[in-house]
């Protein structure tokens, strides 16, 4: 880590004013939880580090006139967990129960979540998003790396474990800066880009652009699950992920919403698989077609082969899952229920 | 004094010895007051960060260090394995090796020195593919690692005129012909790294000639040489501290060549030094354990009991070309006849170093699972037929206590009510379980070890040993010998380990800790409750053999009003303080401690089979120790080593860069390990019959940590009724082995 400047400001326009010094590498920290990390390994060598959890605008969940909450970038996972106005969003709180460290989940953001910068181990060794134009993803070791969004050079799989979630539950996100009094309202999937060239990000934040809040519209009665592939428990990234929503009456689905994580440079929206849904009752065959129509277009790369069917899976169980079905795998209550393995004789001395 | 024979306390005498006793510094490690070698600042000292290679194998022309220099704050840089102006390139062979090392007066000047250092490399080759044995050979980066065959006395001697080889080559095929089951397999298992908490590294300064050297080290007394020899001084100007170490596992035995570096930046500057590697120097240069990859070609006959045993292993242990030890194929195992050949693999990797029972996790995992693929091939129980094996092991002595423990095992994992053949459970959903099982074997010799103890005439106790605490529990071992021998609270005796300027005590290293320990205190205190009751004999005017120690006083055996407290005894001593240096040495003959032990685990895992991700359900483990000191502390020895075969068997595995070489998961967001939910429900047994205390103190640091991999393999073959060739079995192994199963 090199020496670098902190500054903590109290409000959002201060926050602006020292992002968007001239000659000045900057960096956002909210809880730190990837950047110290990144700022060690020297990946982020910022002058300048704003620190915005002092600012009294960002440290709140609320709930707007129109029903929204809003959930400020000072927020730290386990707030969002306990805060009741988030009871409505099922499957974001399945993600975060899902990060299950309780130092992830008591000094990580929610935003910060959203923003966490790609895990792909040649980005992280400090060779670029792009590694040489995919070439050292190609030619090396992409067992974790994109099966869909690579054609491009970008390889990588978005971090974001909460994204894909809170994108099925049509999440925007307020951004400010990089002038005075500028302030837009995004969708969250609009947010992510695959960048094309060395000097774009996975994102479409300009320097001295800041995310204040996540913007959840009300969810009434819409369903909502996500399902993780995880290697082992906890924080580490899952090999695939996706999530759901949708409206289901007298049985049948309408507006369905489906996101893939951990499979392309940006949270990948399942439109086709989501389409395959409507209409239909919700059942195994089902939800197994729509995991199946997600990875149509996948093209895997010399490595990673099986994420196509991890990413299937994770599709037709965050269905099962919404709909409050069992979904069959190392989670489900089935696996409590008492055995009934055939008995057999043993040899035991 | 009479001759002081040496024993341990009657089982039912003993009130510290085999009870639960919590770390005494238990509470000081979970507050922070614990002050491990990371944590110590000396005044005015420098940081001192190192560039490592960033590639596998290159020749480093030259550095350029102008810029480095010109960073505020950084004062010296020094280079380590790089060329000086006008020297010849130095070739490397291992991402990671340290390069060029900036001294700086902070951490962030001294890193950003590094990032200015500006050095030219000619790239070579690399390679690092060590599964693949015959890509090795085709690049000529195979090495010969040893090997031998043993045949049946009944089969014969060659004649005269026979090729040794060729007969030999005929007599393994007709036994070949001869069985009635044959099993061939490819079984293997990855390099993982020690990964140590603490990285290595050490705070230490120069007073005049002399090195003061705080050292993350399991090797408190003996590193002084290592610096001596590398720093041209002598060993009794170096001196060595470790109070606590965060992890070590058998990779701190040597002050290291950055610990070297350390000292010369010292001496260069004039100024104390604190050099720790970073997280990923750790990984890549700080240990590892050599990968083991094995084609196994068996013969049983129609009991299963394997009747020949024809392997040819292969691996890496870096650039120095070795593989797991060709002497334990197969594992605990020893059919009649074998035949057994090891390769080493050249890499373009850091050398391996002492791993927690070093070879032993590697062969069990790849030699007992080709026993479990018998069972599987016969539609037998692997119980059954790990039984039936044991009347073809290398300790033949042994066949009881394991066919013992693997009765226990059983009964607490319930296998009779969880046994199925392989791949014949009930599936629900996409989840199958399974069961599995391994065997291990340990020496756990007695360390020598030293302890000076102190007797004040006040009653105050203290003893010295240059022993070190990896954490296990030492400290509390030598406070639990002092006080039992003495009749006094754990809290009444002062224990100082940690520092070369105490007796000497014997590496931490293969499970040799808790028995030099043991030896040396109850030696130590013996002598001095010896001379104590002499003193006391005298002044009660009783006979010495008739005194005890108990309670915190000394009485007349039946006579408890005949007593006297024992600060009263040490009034006795005089005006200067009673001192006993005990000398045990390795391999001496001792009724305090012994050697050898068996051990087994069973696992039980759910395997869901449409993602490939592998549950612990519940592992078993159970294991003899001799005389059990600390019944605490050994148990959590046994949970870690447990957690640490999970680790190696479902998560760890260092990946290299097909292309570069390079180490690409030497940070912990990718070298996965497991979470406590990973862990499943862990359950230890101590198997100790009169007959195992009546052994005296056995280490037990590697034992437990070496089958469980097998048995999980072997469980997850058992689930699935494929067999997942390689450890750690990673969700797409699974998935790729399921595949190619189905065809």
């Amino acid at each position: 880590m090199k020496n670098f400047e902190y500054a903590q400001p109290t409000t959002e326009s201060e926050a602006v004013a020292l992002l968007t010094e001239p000659k000045k590498e900057t960096a956002i920290l909210a809880g730190g939880t990837d950047l110290v990390g990144l700022m060690k390994r020297m990946v982020v060598t910022a002058d300048r580090v704003v620190n915005i959890c002092e600012i009294k605008s960002l440290q709140q969940i609320e709930r707007d006139d129109s029903g929204s909450v809003w959930i400020g970038a000072a927020v730290c996972l386990d707030e969002f967990l306990d805060d009741k106005n988030t009871d409505e969003f099922p499957s974001a709180k399945q993600v975060i129960q899902g990060i299950s460290s309780i130092q992830l989940q008591s000094q990580g953001t929610l935003v910060g979540e959203l923003m966490r910068r790609p895990n792909c181990w040649y980005f992280r060794e400090g060779h670029g998003l792009l590694a040489d134009s995919g070439r050292m993803v190609n030619e090396g070791d992409n067992r974790y790396h994109a099966i869909l969004g690579n054609r491009g050079p970008a390889r990588f799989v978005n971090a974001s474990r909460l994204a894909p979630s809170l994108i099925t539950l049509g999440a925007q996100v307020r951004i400010i800066g990089p002038g005075k009094d500028e302030e837009q309202i995004l969708d969250l999937a609009s947010l992510y880009r695959t960048p094309a060239a060395d000097s774009e990000l996975e994102n479409v934040l300009q320097p001295g652009q800041l995310v204040t809040h996540v913007i959840i519209p009300a969810h009434g009665d819409r369903l909502s699950a996500a399902y993780e592939v995880r290697h082992g428990e906890g924080p580490d990234q899952p090999l695939a992920a996706a999530a759901v929503s949708m409206d289901v009456v007298s049985g049948k689905v309408q507006n369905a919403s489906i996101v893939l994580g951990q499979v392309a440079p940006e949270p990948w929206i399942a439109s086709a698989a989501a389409r395959s849904l409507c209409g239909k009752v919700v059942n195994e065959e089902t939800a197994a077609i729509a995991g199946i129509e997600a990875l149509a277009g996948a093209m895997p790369l010399s490595q990673n082969e099986y994420k196509i069917q991890l990413a299937q899976v994770a599709v037709k169980r965050a269905v099962l899952k919404a709909a409050g079905y069992d979904t069959g795998g190392l989670d489900s209550p089935m696996l409590n229920e008492p055995s009934a393995s055939p008995s057999l004789e043993t040899h035991i001395a | 004094m009479a001759e002081v024979t040496y024993s341990w306390p009657e089982n039912h005498k003993a009130r510290l010895i085999g009870k639960r006793i919590s770390r005494l510094d238990g509470m000081e490690k979970s507050t922070g007051t614990a002050k491990y070698t990371y944590d110590i600042n000396l005044p005015k000292q420098l940081i001192v960060r190192a560039l490592g290679c960033p590639h596998a194998h290159c020749r480093v022309i030259s550095v350029d260090a102008s810029a480095a220099e010109r960073v505020a704050g950084v004062v010296l840089v020094h280079m380590i394995k790089a060329p000086g102006p006008g020297d010849d390139p130095v070739e490397i062979r291992a991402d990671g090796t340290l390069l060029v090392a900036v001294a700086a007066e902070t951490e962030a000047a001294a890193a950003e020195g590094v990032s200015k250092l500006k050095v030219k490399y000619e790239l070579l080759e690399s390679f690092v593919d060590d599964h693949d044995l015959q890509a090795a050979e085709a690049k000529k980066r195979t090495k010969k690692a040893g090997g031998g065959i043993e045949l049946d006395e009944a089969l014969g001697e060659p004649g005269d005129d026979d090729d040794e080889e060729e007969w030999e080559e005929q007599k393994v095929q007709e036994l070949f012909a001869q069985s009635k089951y044959v099993v061939e397999g490819n079984y293997g298992i990855d390099t993982i790294t020690h990964c140590c908490l603490e990285p290595h590294g050490s705070t230490l300064h120069w007073e005049g000639d002399r090195l003061k050297v705080n050292l993350s080290t399991q090797n408190v007394s003996r590193t002084d040489d290592g610096y001596a020899d590398a720093l041209k001084i002598s060993a009794d100007e170096v001196d060595v501290h470790c109070e606590y170490i965060g992890g070590g596992f058998g990779s701190k035995f040597k002050p290291d060549y950055w610990g070297i570096t350390a000292a010369e930046i010292a001496k260069k500057t004039g100024r104390p030094i604190k050099f720790l590697l970073t997280r990923d120097q750790e990984l890549k240069i700080g240990g590892n354990r050599p990968s083991g990859f094995i084609d196994v070609k068996l013969g049983a006959d129609e009991n299963g009991v394997v009747q020949v045993w024809d392997s040819h292993h292969w691996g890496t242990s870096g650039f120095n070309g070795s593989t797991v030890s060709v002497g334990n194929f197969p594992y605990v195992f020893r059919p009649k006849n074998w035949r057994r050949r090891a390769t080493g693999i050249i890499t373009d990797n850091e050398p391996s170093v002492a791993w927690r029972a070093p070879n032993h996790p590697q062969a069990c995992a790849i030699t007992q699972t080709a026993y479990d693929d018998l069972a599987a091939k016969m539609q037998a129980d692997s119980l059954d037929i790990f039984l039936r094996n044991l009347e073809n092991i290398d300790s033949p002595e042994k066949s009881l206590v394991y066919a013992e423990q693997l009765r226990i095992a059983a009964d607490l994992i319930d296998w009779r009510k969880h046994w199925h053949l392989h791949g014949k459970g009930n599936r629900r959903g996409s989840v199958v379980e399974g069961l599995g099982i391994g065997i291990h074997k340990w020496g756990g010799t007695a360390n020598s070890s030293n302890c000076l103890l102190k007797i004040h005439p006040d009653g105050g106790v203290e003893s010295y040993c240059g022993t070190q605490d990896l954490g296990t529990g030492t400290r509390t071992i030598c406070a639990m010998v002092l006080a039992e021998t003495l009749g006094l609270p754990i809290d009444a005796v002062k224990v100082n380990i940690g520092s070369s300027t105490y007796p000497f005590s014997g590496a931490s290293g293969g499970s040799t800790t808790v028995g030099a320990v043991s030896e040396s205190h109850r030696r130590a205190a013996q002598e001095v409750l010896a001379q104590i009751f002499d003193l006391v004999a005298g002044k009660l005017e009783v006979p010495a053999d008739k005194l005890e120690a108990s309670n915190g006083s000394i009485s007349v055996v039946g006579y408890s009003d005949k007593s006297m407290s024992w600060k009263q005894a040490c009034s006795l001593i005089g005006i200067q303080p009673l001192e006993v240096t005990s000398i045990y040495k390795r391999g001496d003959d001792s009724p305090l401690s012994s050697s050898n032990v068996a051990g087994c685990q069973m696992a039980r895992v759910a395997v869901d089979t449409d993602t490939g991700v592998v549950k612990i359900i519940k592992m078993v483990a159970v294991q003899d120790m001799g005389l059990v000191m600390n019944r605490k502390t050994a148990e959590s020895q046994i949970y870690g080593a447990l957690i640490m075969s999970i680790a190696a068997a479902l998560f760890e595995q260092r990946i290299n860069d097909p292309k570069t070489g390079a180490f690409i998961n030497s940070e912990l967001d990718n070298y996965r390990l497991p979470r406590l939910g990973d862990t499943g429900e862990l359950v230890v047994h101590f198997h100790e019959p009169e007959s195992e205390r009546a052994r005296g103190v056995i280490g037990l640091g590697e034992p437990p940590a070496i089958s469980g991999g097998a048995a999980i393999a072997n469980a997850v073959c058992n689930a699935t009724g494929v067999r997942v060739p390689t450890l750690p079995l990673t969700p797409k192994r699974v998935l790729d082995a399921l595949r190619t199963a189905k065809g």
